[in-house]
């Protein structure tokens, strides 16, 4: 499982970047929790790049370890129990993972922010929005408390917070869900990173809230020219904003594709299920197609395929041997371009 | 809403009974909930109400499933617990077969309500940990011990246990040892337990996974065949409320903003609100990405302490006119359509309804 992503198309770094690479690179990631039942491996080997001005989609379902890789790129994992026994994560060509405490600190926020599920929980109740906007720039710029609040309030309008100025003193549970989930981009987006994170940004709000929050967000990541990274298990979601698809199931990258190619032709069964799953608010269908069983214990992930319990195309081979996520191709043994998949039959999933 | 319940007898005239169906099980008639916002502390004085619910009216056939959709705080929960009887409704009346249910009390009350029964939202906190499954399922039937005689019980809870597709034998397990779309599937379990025949659903799968929605959501279904049930299915995402809904109505702060078919409200929406819905919502096919028209509403939804004079959608939509500010719109067929033999002619109220296709059509 350590095959690395170079597949992606690159399209020209950010302006002014020395460095030719991926903005964000992924390197056969794990990352396990020790618990008192076990070791709970959460991340098995997990490859995937960013690069600037693109949105990469990681898709799955609780517990596939979307967010937990997330977390690890950003620095924020709980260790212990949280440990990294194996990977790299590359920032414009530098491992993360080897830097000091120190370093890290200069690049989270400034480089790479993170857009959290909870704005309600993630906000400070006691303290006012300003406040803690203005916290980005008093401490890692050093702007005094005045200067601080002028750029909250910038910030406040850039997010479209209606009357930004009388607003500025309230506190987080004054504003309603939306607004709140505009501040905490608000946050992210105030230093400028290269990078966001965006971890179900609006899985909480509602349909009309959520295209405003969502339509804000690619409007900003194309004026400032960032490397998103969407965290979700909504595909419609997904839909909508993705250039490329990094599906997870079981800790491990089942399937990598663009947008427009997973959604035409996936090349995994659990892929394929999970778009037949979904009911369509453009077709009344009969029964839904339903992926049968639950997705698996994380301290006792089934040997071979970690899928092979729920897939319709599982054989013997599928139970012994761990699918590398190899190239896809035509059935003319034509490239693909970005397209990856981990399984035994992909040929059989994409052609048949 | 006052004018609604005036014309009570149009709109029940009015609301075209599905194909194939007969008499509504259940009629909701300008049904109201009031919740008082109250100031100091020994002499409590009321300075406003929180109108949660304020006028709506809906008939419910024996067999079908409403889908009720609308953004948080629209009061579609609300509707839930009035129709159970769990808040006592300030205005309106619910008929359960002819019977005005919002009135009842004591024993007429638990006799209704054997034929109305909730499935939950939350999976996690709607079962109690402390108790097995047996006894989780099989608490109703202490409260209506004539349903099934005691030495019958546990034969009882394994037959339902089968019937959603959970294993008989784990009758003695614990909440905590299932996954989400299992316990859902208690849940649903314990609302069947009593041979209801309405079963309200308050969002029954928005807390499962993907995978797992689609085996609740099929479950349902085919309850719903086996026990001619009729569902009341509150949900914030259309797409499953078109997928298990024969008819589907929107509200809007408290009201009902339009009725109708699936397909009259899918295909041929003519509220604006319904429009902006239907348009927000992230459709899982890329191409559809570059020509699909959306409108974003701007703002949030009013607070219902404080509602918009006229019609409440006014602040967010791009055809107010002086008008709506003035006139609450009803909810009927509007005029334009009125006679007409179109999808859009359904109950929307709109002043300036005008169907706008927001779905595609394939």
């Amino acid at each position: 499982m350590s095959i690395i992503d170079k597949t992606a198309a690159v399209p020209a770094p950010r302006a002014g970047a020395d460095y030719n690479g991926p903005l964000l690179e992924v390197r056969d990631l794990h990352v396990e929790f020790h618990t008192r039942d076990g070791v709970a491996k959460a991340v098995n080997g997990v490859n995937y790049s960013v690069n600037a001005g693109e949105t990469l989609a990681v898709l799955g379902e609780s517990g596939s370890g979307k967010s937990v890789t997330a977390q690890a790129i950003m620095g924020i994992l709980d260790m212990p129990p949280g440990k990294i026994p194996q990977g790299e994560i590359l920032f414009r060509g530098e491992d993360m993972l080897k830097m000091s405490e120190e370093e890290r600190r200069k690049i989270r926020g400034r480089k790479i922010a993170m857009i959290f599920q909870d704005a309600l929980s993630s906000l400070n109740p006691v303290l006012t929005v300003g406040y803690q906007l203005g916290e980005m720039f008093r401490v890692h710029q050093g702007l005094s408390k005045k200067d601080a609040k002028v750029k909250a309030i910038e910030l406040m309008d850039k997010v479209k917070i209606p009357a930004a100025k009388a607003r500025v003193g309230d506190y987080p549970h004054q504003f309603s869900g939306g607004m709140r989930q505009r501040i905490m981009i608000a946050m992210a987006l105030a230093l400028e990173p290269d990078l966001i994170i965006a971890d179900e940004p609006t899985t909480a709000l509602d349909v009309t809230v959520q295209a405003q929050v969502m339509d804000l967000l690619s409007e900003l990541q194309q004026e400032y020219n960032m490397g998103l990274i969407l965290i979700t298990h909504d595909l419609g979601v997904v839909a909508d904003v993705a250039d490329k698809i990094a599906v997870m199931y079981a800790g491990r990258i089942v399937e990598q594709a663009p947008v427009h190619e997973l959604y035409g032709r996936p090349a995994h069964p659990y892929t394929r299920g999970l778009l037949d799953s979904i009911p369509r608010l453009d077709q009344k269908g009969q029964e839904l197609y339903a992926i049968k069983g639950l997705p698996p214990n994380l301290l006792r992930v089934p040997t071979g395929c970690a899928f092979n319990p729920r897939c319709p195309k599982a054989d013997d081979i599928c139970r012994t041997e761990i699918p590398a996520l190899a190239p896809v191709t035509e059935q003319d043994g034509a490239d693909l371009p970005g397209r990856k998949s981990a399984c035994h039959f992909w040929k059989e999933t994409i052609h048949g | 809403m006052a004018d609604l319940s005036t014309n009570d007898e149009a709109v029940a005239a009015a609301i075209e009974a599905p194909v194939g169906r007969g008499e509504p099980i259940l009629q909701v008639r300008g049904l109201k909930k009031h919740f008082p916002l109250t100031q100091g502390i020994l002499f409590k004085k009321q300075v406003g109400a929180v109108k949660a619910v304020d006028g709506v009216s809906f008939d419910l056939y024996q067999g079908e499933t409403l889908g009720i959709v609308g953004e948080s705080g629209c009061g579609k929960s609300t509707v839930a617990k009035l129709l159970m009887n769990l808040e006592r409704a300030t205005a309106g009346e619910v008929f359960y077969k002819g019977q005005d249910i919002t009135k009842l009390s004591g024993r007429a009350l638990k006799a209704v309500r054997r034929n109305i029964q909730m499935v939950f939202q939350d999976p996690y906190t709607s079962l109690n940990p402390r108790m097995t499954v047996g006894d989780i399922i099989g608490e109703p039937y202490d409260i209506h011990p004539e349903v099934a005689p005691k030495g019958d019980r546990r034969r009882k809870v394994q037959e339902l246990l089968d019937v959603v597709g959970l294993n008989p034998e784990y009758i003695n397990r614990y909440p905590h040892q299932f996954s989400g779309g299992q316990r859902q599937r208690i849940g649903i379990a314990r609302g069947l337990a009593l041979n209801p025949e309405i079963i309200i659903c308050d969002e029954p799968v928005s807390a499962l996974d993907v995978s797992v929605q689609a085996q609740v959501i099929n479950l349902m279904g085919k309850l719903q065949e086996e026990f001619n049930l009729s569902y009341l299915f509150i949900a914030h995402d259309l797409s499953i409320v078109r997928h298990i809904s024969d008819r589907v109505g929107v509200m809007y702060l408290g009201k009902m903003a339009e009725i109708g078919t699936d397909e009259q409200i899918y295909e041929h929406p003519t509220h604006p609100y319904t429009q902006a819905l239907l348009s927000a919502v992230p459709v899982p096919d890329p191409q559809a990405r570059a020509h699909r028209e959306r409108i974003i509403l701007t703002g949030d939804v009013p607070s219902p302490a404080n509602p918009p004079s006229g019609c409440s959608f006014r602040t967010r939509c791009w055809k107010a006119q002086e008008k709506c500010s003035q006139e609450t719109p009803i909810l009927a067929i509007p005029t334009v359509f009125q006679g007409q033999d179109t999808p859009a002619a359904h109950f929307s109220a709109c002043h300036f309804a005008e169907e706008k296709q927001v779905v595609p059509v394939h």
